[in-house]
């Protein structure tokens, strides 16, 4: 357990490398994350960005390399003292991941009542608090299958926010909102992050949004970081990757067709190659 | 000659697979019941279960009962009363009950009721993310989620098999005693002669207790193990109730040959 605090990194993973079995995920990689920043993490569909929070928040363990939080060696840690790691990360899940059987009110409780003995009052106001927070407090008897998509993204981000966490991770945020819903969570991401004093990651593809809140982007493509730097060093870089994100281009460093054979071959052989 | 090693590699794998599942679902029964303390503790959560496994199968439970009962009530008269021992109706339908019919079948329809109530459940979190999202706010889900579900169904199930008994005498009285008159002195005093309170009643409840950690355990774990899609869930579900209608009948097998072997 080293205390990373000489600079200032609540997360840093070292030369981290990870596996499903034979298909490798991450091979070799540096990241940090550094106190009170934004941090996006970007990268196609499958180049193991979701992976990447799975291992900062302790549910997978790298094959090799360390993962470092607040100081902490994820790979030595207990499950006690895993969970209690936990207990000061936050993170919302791509669809939100709110239990279906509770009421908005009793989601955003949940992790207050399950991790403190406070009285219920004093829960109750913490509830609408966090509510009032991301704009919902009306929306508390409310169940979950009753709310749009953006709203319980928002429900989730109160919950996530419920035990004023160090450090928010976000899995694609952005996914799949229209764009004044977009705009609100993103909004929201940088408000928290700064109102807490907390550190945030956010995975996503959603690069014009990104650059507006975030202080630092990092790009991954087949299991490396890329390319780096803030959201300014970005838009003036000349990475033939990072054009071909931020330009959205079909191909380019990023093939748009999955590795195969020669077309020919697959068509005379009249079987997937 | 390909074929047949195919055959016989396909064949190798289901073994494997099911060794693996074996082992994995023991492991993970051991570590339901490690965190089962934790769990019990609470005891609101697994109250909460008995009243979703258990109140809610009470209608269900009751009226197969009785209707299981009537049925024992006709089929018993029109045997008995060949030998002339139409008396013996109230015994006929109690030990019938009590021994088997009771545990076996209210097991069966509360695997169908709730066990696949509860894998549906399980699953369908496991799908939406809920259980990783518990996970990860330092929640375990085998304490919150797995063991309130798991000790909801095995403290149900006895009480639902002695209700479908009750229902079943009940139903087996209402058909002999009212409807075709059998001597309702006979029907309930050579019952109560006959029937045995250990090796019976205590016998028969300690089969539904068995029976009701049988299908709990397969209910969760099928939950919790499913493949993580909507037909995964659906398997998932279908697994549940033909895995715990073969257990519950193999059980009741082995049980019975332990249970009853000459005894009265």
């Amino acid at each position: 357990m080293t205390p990373l605090d000489s600079d200032d990194a609540l997360v840093r993973l070292q030369d981290v490398r990870f596996a499903y079995g034979e298909r490798e995920i991450l091979r070799g990689l540096d990241f940090s994350v550094r106190r009170g920043q934004v941090v996006a993490v970007m990268g196609g569909s499958g180049c193991g960005k979701t992976t990447l929070l799975q291992l900062i928040g302790g549910q997978l363990r790298a094959s090799a390399g360390t993962v470092l939080v607040a100081g902490h060696d994820l790979a030595r840690l207990s499950t006690g003292q895993l969970y209690a790691l936990r207990r000061r990360m936050g993170m919302l899940f791509q669809f939100g991941a709110l239990f279906t059987d509770m009421s908005v009110f009793d989601n955003v409780a949940f992790p207050l009542r399950e991790h403190t003995d406070l009285p219920s009052e004093l829960i109750h106001d913490l509830v609408m608090m966090k509510l009032n927070a991301v704009g919902l407090r009306g929306a508390a008897k409310l169940k979950p299958a009753e709310l749009s998509g953006g709203m319980a993204r928002r429900v989730a981000l109160a919950r996530a926010i419920a035990l004023d966490p160090m450090l928010i991770m976000y899995d694609e945020p952005f996914a799949g909102l229209d764009p004044i819903s977009l705009g609100v969570i993103g909004q929201l991401i940088r408000r928290l992050n700064d109102a807490l004093g907390a550190s945030t990651v956010m995975v996503t593809h959603d690069i014009v949004e990104s650059l507006q809140i975030v202080d630092y982007i990092y790009f991954i493509s087949e299991g490396r970081i890329v390319a780096q730097g803030t959201p300014d060093e970005i838009r003036a870089s000349a990475d033939p990757f990072v054009h071909q994100f931020i330009h959205a281009e079909a191909d380019g460093p990023v093939p748009f067709h999955y590795p195969a054979g020669p077309l020919a071959e697959s068509l005379i052989g009249g079987r997937p190659a | 000659m390909t074929a047949l090693l195919d055959l016989v590699r396909r064949i190798g794998a289901g073994v494997v697979e099911a060794v693996w599942r074996i082992g994995f679902a023991t492991r993970f029964f051991g570590l339901l019941l490690a965190y089962s303390g934790q769990s019990l503790a609470r005891l609101h959560l697994t109250i909460r279960e008995i009243y979703f496994s258990g109140v809610l199968s009470l209608l269900i439970i009751v009226v197969s009962g009785l209707f299981v009962g009537m049925v024992l009530g006709l089929q018993g008269y029109e045997t008995l009363q060949r030998y002339g021992s139409s008396e013996a109706l109230g015994v006929l339908v109690a030990l019938s009950l009590t021994r088997e019919l009771g545990p076996v079948v209210a097991a069966l329809l509360f695997a169908s009721r709730a066990g696949s109530a509860v894998t549906a459940e399980i699953g369908l979190m496991k799908t939406t993310e809920q259980l990783k999202a518990m996970d990860m706010m330092a929640v375990n889900p085998l304490a919150r989620v797995v063991a309130p579900r798991f000790w909801g169904g095995v403290i149900s199930m006895p009480l639902l098999a002695a209700l479908f008994s009750a229902m079943g005498v009940f139903g087996g009285w209402l058909i002999g005693v009212v409807f075709i008159g059998v001597d309702e002195g006979a029907f309930w005093s050579q019952m109560q002669a006959a029937v045995d309170f250990r090796f019976d009643v205590l016998n028969g409840v300690i089969k539904s207790f068995v029976f009701g950690v049988a299908v709990a355990l397969i209910a969760v774990f099928e939950g919790y193990d499913c493949t993580p899609t909507a037909e995964g869930v659906s398997r998932a579900i279908t697994r549940t109730v033909v895995s715990s209608a073969l257990a519950i009948l193999a059980l009741d097998f082995v049980l019975t040959s332990f249970m009853f072997r000459g005894q009265s």
